[in-house]
């Protein structure tokens, strides 16, 4: 039985070689020369079973593995790894474990400017944007259930709003004698605002739609709102974007860039705390219950009174919001924004983060942001394949993780003997 | 004056017309049963009463009021709760947080708490399984949900659409005594629709016969019970 099911395996993954090496024939064998405007064929067998074996021990490594996460989902509870899993959840559970590593972790963190410099400490205000990012995407994929592939377009609204309150307020600014860096204190709450107006004016188009339509609308907004930056040049700078963006007031100093990274990374922790703060709040509370209700059954919400137009509002609104916010500390550390900044790429991105985090997931999320920000920079060598790693990655979490690298925790799955004989 | 109407009510999906000017009235206090075969329009009927899909002509009446205007949340707040077809629980969501959603529009927490605490006694498969996710419920279980959940409204008028469907006859029994029980020890108006009419005549005041969209007898239910058209054609005999 055992032996046949191997055989049937190898048989196959022999199948998928023999097809690779026909697929790539053309690819990696042929090989055309031009020489003094002749072209020439060149036929290089000896590629060919390298193609064949390499094609072959993937296919079959990818069987294993699959065969392997069956096995695993069939026997769940039981084995050692579980087991001991189990045995560490326990151990971070208690209360002086999780305070004394919580406080650990805090305290990495504030040192880390000061370790690690100003490169490293950029990279980490880049990743903390994201987790924000990922945060405030997470409230409108993992909680409303609405699939939005124009998030970066609220990023950018965010971003925005500070570049043209200092292109077109910046100037009289400074010049009745305040701080330029004022005005990012001032446009923080002023791009959340502005950005969750924009998520309600996105909401009341989308009201009736669900699933791929909803994606499609979303994908058209944020490639409008890129065009839009993009070609009204006089008023935003066009591709030009705007450049010079101050950095935030900080007691009237003019701070070198090492410190400002250092001011900004600060800002950036402070920002992530509040948001996975208001973030939890929101999740643990009966609003935000109502949302997941709407993803779960859009009928049921309304046969319960539960307003879905009321619900769609709130669940854009809140998303855009933290976009805003992470949209003004993205401009104040880059001094400098432009268009290109808000594709759909960066779009896909954040909602990478939280798929590959662990969708719902807070922790999960910010995992998943810092994750998919660190590594691309730590491997500059290749980046070229970015995207390629990326794809890998989702198809890799999805068939064997599909909840995300760190699932969300629902508070309890038991079934209470004790309270029943009660 | 009766606590539910429907008069001439005629409702369309997109062009295919679901509902044909069906005319109905529930009173105070009531059990009222709706019964028909597939597609006659019965969960129409329903979803209609409570604003989700639109009417396009004729009267919806609670309480005095004309409420087919009104948005599904409106009419909520005036007391109409509905158990949909198929049961329609939150998979995601545990038992007491898809009840906790069944009060949405109530803010009095320590009511809540305590109608909470009912359904338990009601249900209590459900108190055991209170932080269970709705979604591993057992499908009986899930049924015994979605009714507490409409409980948890507490509703002047319960909409239960077919309540009995695939469960076994033992559960369907239970079901049908805490119907009962809903509607006397509450004081509950009911109207239910099924497919099982002989057990729902039994304890229902008043049925309609539904058929393509239109109303085709209304009657006591106890005549209902000895119709001979009814008898052929729903109950079997
Ligand atoms: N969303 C919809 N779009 C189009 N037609 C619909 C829709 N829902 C119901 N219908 C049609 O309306 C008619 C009435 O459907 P309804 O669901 O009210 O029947 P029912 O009496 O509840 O049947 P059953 O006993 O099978 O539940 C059917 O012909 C059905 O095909
Ligand atoms: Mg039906």
């Amino acid at each position: 039985m055992k032996l046949r099911s191997i055989l049937a395996d190898i048989g196959k993954s022999l199948a998928t070689a023999v097809w690779f090496m026909v697929l790539l024939f053309p690819l990696m064998v042929m090989k055309v020369n031009v020489a003094r405007g002749v072209a020439q064929i060149q036929f290089r067998w000896n590629l060919l079973p390298l193609v064949g074996v390499g094609a072959f021990v993937l296919s079959y490594a990818w069987r294993i593995a699959l065969e392997w996460n069956e096995r695993r989902g069939a026997n769940k509870s039981e084995g050692m790894s579980s087991r001991i899993r189990a045995a560490g959840a326990a151990y971070l559970a208690r209360p002086a474990v999780r305070t004394s590593s919580l406080l650990v972790l805090l305290a990495f963190v504030i040192a880390f400017p000061f370790l690690f410099g100003m490169y490293h400490t950029n990279v980490m205000i880049t990743a903390f944007i994201y987790v924000i990012l990922g945060l405030g995407l997470n409230i409108v994929v993992g909680l409303g259930g609405l699939l939005n592939l124009g998030y970066a377009a609220f990023f950018g609204v965010g971003a925005y709003t500070y570049g043209l309150i200092w292109k077109y307020i910046g100037p009289s600014f400074v010049a009745a004698g305040m701080d330029p860096g004022w005005l990012f204190w001032i446009s923080l709450p002023l791009a959340g605002i502005i950005a969750t107006l924009f998520g309600i004016l996105l909401s009341l188009p989308v009201l009736r739609l669900r699933g791929d339509y909803l994606a499609i609308i979303t994908l058209a907004f944020g490639e409008i709102f890129r065009m839009v930056m993009q070609n009204s040049g006089d008023l935003t700078g066009g591709a030009t974007g705007i450049s010079l963006i101050p950095r935030p007031w900080f007691f009237g100093q003019k701070l070198p860039p090492t410190k400002a990274a250092t001011y900004i990374y600060f800002i950036a922790i402070v920002l992530v705390i509040i948001t996975i703060f208001v973030v939890r709040r929101i999740e643990d509370s009966r609003v935000g219950r109502a949302l997941e209700a709407m993803r779960e059954d859009e009928v049921a919400c309304e046969a319960m009174g539960i307003d879905l137009v009321k619900n769609k509002l709130i669940t854009f609104a809140l998303g855009a919001f933290w976009a805003g916010i992470a949209g003004v500390l993205m401009a104040a550390q880059t001094t400098y924004i432009n268009p290109d900044s808000f594709t759909l790429w960066e779009s896909i991105i954040i909602l990478m983060a939280v798929v590959i985090g662990g969708t719902g997931s807070i922790p999960g999320v910010i995992g998943g942001a810092i994750l998919l920000k660190l590594l691309p920079e730590y491997f500059r060598a290749l980046a070229q394949y970015r995207m390629l790693i990326y794809g890998i990655a989702m198809i890799l979490v999805i068939i064997f993780k599909p909840d995300g690298l760190i699932p969300r925790k629902r508070k309890q799955y038991t079934f209470e003997r004790k309270e029943a004989t009660k | 004056m009766a606590l539910l109407e429907l008069k001439d009510v005629q409702t369309f999906y997109g062009n295919i017309q679901a509902l044909k000017g069906i005319s109905i009235s529930v009173e105070e206090g009531e059990i009222v049963t709706l019964i028909g075969a597939n597609g006659a329009g019965k969960t129409t009927t329903l979803m209609s009463i409570c604003g989700i899909t639109p009417i396009r002509s004729g009267q919806i009446i609670l309480k005095g009021q004309e409420i087919s205007k009104l948005s599904p949340n409106r009419i909520v707040k005036m007391g109409v709760s509905q158990v949909p077809e198929g049961r329609r629980i939150f998979p995601q969501l545990t038992v007491s947080e898809n009840l906790d959603m069944g009060a949405f529009l109530r803010t009095d927490k320590e009511g809540i708490r305590r109608d909470m605490e009912q359904v338990f006694t009601i249900f209590p498969r459900l108190a055991e399984r209170r932080n269970q996710l709705g979604g591993t419920l057992s499908g009986g279980e899930q049924q015994m949900l979605a009714i507490s959940r409409a409980l948890m409204a507490n509703p002047h008028l319960l909409l239960l659409d077919e309540p009995s469907l695939g469960l076994a006859p033992l559960v369907v029994q239970n079901i049908f005594e805490v119907i009962q029980k809903i509607n006397k020890e509450r004081k509950t108006t009911i109207l239910l629709v099924e497919q099982n009419a002989n057990m729902a005549l039994k304890i229902a005041n008043k049925g309609y016969v539904m058929q393509n969209g239109v109303i085709k007898i209304a009657d006591t239910a106890a005549h209902l019970l000895e119709n001979e058209e009814v008898r052929k054609a729903y109950l079997g005999l």
